[in-house]
């Protein structure tokens, strides 16, 4: 009986949220007298692997097939059914992002397994399987139980502390037959970004809304973020005129995102817009109306004109980091 | 061809969330509309549909709730759907909306399924990938277009950093998010008008269990207050970040 973990790599490597799955995943299995396995499919190489040991996981799968480079989640389901029914897996725990969310309600199709997804802490207890989650869009959270013997979780990111606890997991190459012809998409063009921090990885965020009044003003805030080593972001009446790419766009319409500071610069705080960045860990607001509605969210304030703030704050950021 | 789209009644994106004794909500004033994600994704439907030349001659939506969600339902008929069903149950968990609808429609030949990334309820984001397994089809998440490529269709896929351009033979369901389309549609005065007469199908539920309950919900805590910096100090909320918040 093991806790399995499905453990996404990217270009070879895990993101920290990666780790931070690892952790909770060996937290849950403490709790269940049980351990935390992963199973990986990206093809990482032995030496990352290895780090989920760092984090709690004592054995870890190796899963790799020319067909699920094309990802697809019913084929990544026939993998992960499979090591559910060899390890006879309890509990299955994804990251609550892209691939999450592709995976987990199919897995829970599948194998008539309860799922809840963005949990954000560990479970209040595990007999019965009782754990909190969001809802109305991060207004409230529910307390829900999970009913079947098999359970599926999705972590919300940034909700769980990393935690080291040094093991030495043992690595095993998996492999299934899979069925193909359930494989119908292929990939025809990939159009990447390059060069830029992802926002939904950012540690930093700093943040534009209408306050910063048009694109040809946006220098400051890049200029922060980079000062930061930060991404940038606004809100949506800036993607939606424009003035910057809709890629930026957070709130409950476009990214949502969980970073550890959000920086708002000339953003009112609408209930829309905190959906998406209402899990930051500190928000700072920069606003020349005290009344505006970011300061009832915000950790740390200042009133006053973006356009005599910022120069400011860069060079204080600069001056710290120089030290 | 034929389209569906998936169709979930919530209450409005500026609701202030109150609970009754902790177990349900307050839904005194509370405005249902249609989801967001689901408007947009009806949006595409429609404009996919008039540029299909007459490729796609049929739209139809499907919700899975009470009778109190028809004036939902008929304001998607309004928009330009042209049928719809729902579904006579009250949404219990997604596995068993899901269910619901996979059996709903299992044998009405629908090509393209559109359901949305996210509903703002109770945000499980997970409908769409389950009607996929249920229904055995292809399921795609993080789709930012829906397009046509002569006869053929192709989907935008989100990844970190990028998308993906995906050739999808139908049948599929699509999951889709920001980008779908730029602004949802109003519906018009003749479209509230034949609204009214268009067919709106009851089905009764079949037997199915939710595997999961909601037991109770609360409201997040208060901040601690805002703690306001001098803008003529402003290094002093460097200071504050470094040592206190401890985040830079
Ligand atoms: C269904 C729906 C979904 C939505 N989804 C999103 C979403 O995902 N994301 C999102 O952001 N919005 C979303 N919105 C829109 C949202 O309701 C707000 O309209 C929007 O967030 C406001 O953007 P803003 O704060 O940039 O602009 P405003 O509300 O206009 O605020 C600008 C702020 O800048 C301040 N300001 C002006 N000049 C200065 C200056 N010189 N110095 C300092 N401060 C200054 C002003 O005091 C004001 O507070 C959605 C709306 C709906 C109905
Ligand atoms: N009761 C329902 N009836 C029909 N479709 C629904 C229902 N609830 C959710 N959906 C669909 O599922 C999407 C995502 O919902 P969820 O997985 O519940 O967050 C919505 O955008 C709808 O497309």
């Amino acid at each position: 009986m093991s806790i399995l973990i499905y453990a996404e790599s990217r270009e070879g490597m895990f993101k920290k949220s990666v780790f931070e799955l690892a952790s909770y995943a060996a937290a849950v299995a403490k709790m269940m007298n049980s351990q935390a396995i992963a199973l990986v499919t990206g093809n990482p190489g032995q030496e990352e692997m290895k780090k989920l040991g760092n984090y709690g996981i004592s054995k870890i799968l190796s899963f790799y097939d020319e067909s699920v480079k094309v990802f697809d989640s019913a084929i990544c389901c026939q993998v992960i059914e499979a090591v559910v029914k060899k390890e006879n897996c309890p509990l299955v725990i994804f990251q609550h992002n892209n691939t999450g969310k592709a995976l987990a309600p199919r897995l829970s199709a599948r194998l008539k397994a309860g799922l809840v997804t963005a949990v954000i802490s560990l479970p209040e207890s595990t007999k019965p399987f009782i754990v909190t989650k969001k809802v109305y869009t991060a207004k409230a959270f529910a307390r829900v139980a999970i009913k079947t013997q098999v359970k599926i979780l999705t972590l919300s990111q940034n909700s769980y502390m990393l935690t080291e606890s040094k093991t030495d997991p043992a690595i095993e190459q998996f492999s299934i037959q899979l069925d193909k012809s359930q494989l119908k998409i292929s990939v025809k063009e990939v159009q990447l970004l390059t060069g830029k921090i992802l926002l939904t990885d950012a540690e930093i965020v700093v943040s534009g809304g209408r306050g910063m009044r048009g694109p040809e003003n946006w220098q400051p805030i890049i200029d922060l973020a980079e000062a930061l080593g930060a991404a940038t972001a606004c809100s949506r009446p800036v993607s939606d005129e424009g003035w910057r790419p809709h890629t930026e766009h957070v709130g409950q319409t476009g990214k949502i995102i969980a970073p550890n500071l959000y920086i708002a610069c000339g953003i009112s705080g609408a209930i829309q817009h905190m959906g998406g960045v209402g899990s930051a860990k500190v928000v700072v607001a920069i606003n020349k109306d005290k009344d505006a509605p970011i300061f009832e969210i915000a950790d740390y304030g200042i009133v006053g004109d973006v356009f005599k703030v910022l120069p400011e704050l860069i060079s204080a950021v600069k001056e710290h980091k120089a030290k | 061809m034929k389209i569906l789209v998936c169709i979930s009644h919530v209450p409005d994106t500026t609701t202030k969330i109150k609970f009754i004794d902790g177990k349900s909500l307050d839904t005194a004033g509370v405005q249902w509309i249609i989801n967001p994600w689901d408007e947009l994704a009806l949006t595409r439907a429609l404009e996919l549909k008039e540029s299909s030349n007459g490729l796609i001659d049929h739209v139809s939506v499907i919700t899975v709730g009470g009778p109190d969600t028809e004036p939902t339902i008929r304001k998607a008929l309004a928009i330009g759907a042209d049928s719809a069903i729902r579904v006579n149950a009250a949404a219990g968990d997604t596995f068993f909306v899901a269910y619901q609808v996979a059996e709903a429609i299992k044998n009405s030949g629908f090509d393209i399924i559109l359901a949305g990334i996210d509903s703002c309820d109770f945000n499980g984001s997970s409908f769409g990938s389950m009607l996929g397994e249920f229904l055995s089809i292809t399921s795609v998440s993080s789709v930012s277009g829906v397009n046509f490529n002569g006869n053929d269709i192709s989907v935008d896929r989100e990844i970190d950093g990028g998308k993906e351009i995906l050739s999808c033979p139908v049948p599929f369901v699509a999951i889709v998010q920001k980008g779908i389309t730029k602004e949802p549609r109003i519906p018009s005065m003749r479209g509230i008008m034949t609204a009214r007469t268009k067919p709106l199908a009851v089905v009764e539920p079949v037997a199915c269990e939710a595997l999961t309950e909601f037991l109770s919900f609360e409201l997040p805590k208060h901040k601690a207050s805002c703690r306001m910096v001098d803008p003529e100090n402003v290094k002093e909320l460097v200071e504050l970040l470094r040592n206190e918040a401890k985040v830079i």
